[in-house]
């Protein structure tokens, strides 16, 4: 797999420690929603550092592709990504990598996205994606997070969410909540799960992306749903990860 | 030639002389798996060799945990690109398992509770390469990181050190197991840094 010359050609903050990076990568195969790319950062003398992050943007024919980092505070690689790389700088990745946990646009069974903080990236791309391709598989995502202002992607998402029932959107916040929100702040959980994702009955495929303590607890609410558990697909990140 | 990531300097410690090429070091223990964590009471456990279509040894969680067990201390490399070193595992060698097990086939695919599937060659799990393992750091191996029992062949990336393990099939020929089948590399040397199958 040949690593490929990416030139910066936006950048855009997502939230006060999450940077999108929208690159124009050379000779771009392309991509699924869901996969992501290796990539390497070089110093002067020689050495180098590789970290794997997903894909934000939309399966798409042109070379452009969205990476959404989140700043880890002990990172090697993203608080340089996140803070020093500028527009016009040009930087190297490989891929596209994964064959697993992706969407892909010729599915028509309901979706179920769960996202845990910026584990919504991958599933970003399959709602993205979605969009692009004209699809009509009716998506819910329940995308928890901290506090509202650590909310990837806020005004895309009412924007989906405003379009009718096909894409149906609940938070979960485990700390802090908007001003009235009616659920006490707290980890996802049973009644949650009944009222913020599809019901296992109409047999959805789940996606379920974030840091290990939340995948292992939403999948174990999911199957005790009685969702089956090869209908679910999960992508975790451990807190070195770096993954996304 | 690689491009100079301007004001990149990285960081950088002794430790990394120890790591294959590409990886970095960790002291966390992340988790990857592709789906749900299986759960498996130790009554229903059980472990297989077949070669295909016979079953030649079985053992159940009480007649397993009666064999000889072995303490390992091993590097761990994941191709997600961590390395965590020195790990401490309990485990019975493969080579136990297979000691009276006579077979000329040279490849086993093993196979987990979850259906997840991975393939080496005969020979990288014989002479002390290769143990089943149900206990790290001196406790009974937690279900996330493949209990009660995984797979550990700490010389491959570690998607071959198959969690949740219940049984290898063994094969006249190499064939791709779960994520060989999904772009990862046949055989997943860390070393060579055969990470994909492209390389």
């Amino acid at each position: 797999m040949t690593w490929r010359t990416a030139r910066v050609v936006g950048l855009h903050d997502e939230t006060a420690t999450a940077r999108t990076l929208a690159l124009v990568v050379h000779d771009w195969p392309g991509h699924v929603a869901g996969q992501h790319v290796d990539m390497r950062l070089t110093a002067a003398d020689g050495y180098s550092a590789v970290r794997s992050y997903s894909i934000a943007s939309a399966s798409s024919s042109d070379r452009r592709i969205d990476l959404t980092i989140e700043r880890l505070p002990n990172g090697e690689v993203s608080p340089y990504l996140t803070k020093e790389v500028m527009v016009g700088d040009e930087l190297e990745l490989r891929g596209p990598i994964g064959g697993w946990f992706v969407w892909r646009s010729d599915q028509t069974e309901p979706i179920q996205l769960v996202a845990g903080g910026s584990g919504i990236v991958p599933l970003m791309a399959m709602l993205r994606s979605r969009g692009s391709a004209g699809s009509s598989a009716p998506f819910r995502l329940l995308y928890s997070v901290r506090e509202p202002e650590t909310v990837f992607y806020r005004d895309e998402l009412r924007a989906l969410s405003n379009q009718g029932d096909a894409v149906v959107i609940t938070y979960a916040y485990t700390r802090v909540t908007p001003k009235d929100w009616p659920r006490p702040a707290g980890r996802i959980d049973a009644p949650l799960i009944a009222t913020g994702t599809w019901p296992s009955t109409l047999r959805p495929t789940s996606y379920v992306c974030g840091p290990t303590s939340f995948v292992e607890h939403a999948t174990d609410l999911l199957i005790a749903a009685g969702h089956d558990r090869e209908k679910i697909r999960t992508e975790r990140f451990g807190a070195t990860g770096e993954r996304k | 030639m690689a491009i100079i990531s301007r004001g990149f300097s990285g960081r950088r410690s002794a430790a990394d002389a120890k790591l294959p090429p590409g990886q970095y070091l960790t002291t966390d223990f992340p988790v990857l798996s592709a789906g749900p964590t299986p759960h498996i009471a130790l009554d229903r456990w059980e472990f297989t060799i077949d070669d295909g279509s016979n079953v030649l040894k079985r053992w159940d969680w009480k007649t397993l945990r009666e064999l000889p067990t072995e303490a390992i201390t091993v590097d761990l490399h994941c191709v997600t690109r961590w390395s965590k070193l020195g790990t401490s595992w309990e485990g019975v060698a493969l080579d136990v398992l297979l000691a009276n097990v006579k077979t000329d086939l040279p490849y086993a695919m093993f196979r987990s509770y979850g259906d997840y599937t991975t393939n080496l060659p005969l020979k990288d799990v014989m002479n002390k390469q290769a143990w089943i393992a149900f206990k790290y750091d001196g406790a009974d191996l937690e279900p996330e990181h493949g209990g009660p029992a995984r797979l550990l062949v700490p010389h491959h990336y570690l998607w071959k050190s198959a969690k949740w393990v219940k049984g290898m099939t063994l094969m006249p020929h190499d064939k791709p197991g779960f994520w060989e089948n999904l772009g990862y590399h046949i055989y997943g040397d860390p070393w060579k840094e055969q990470r994909y199958s492209e390389e």
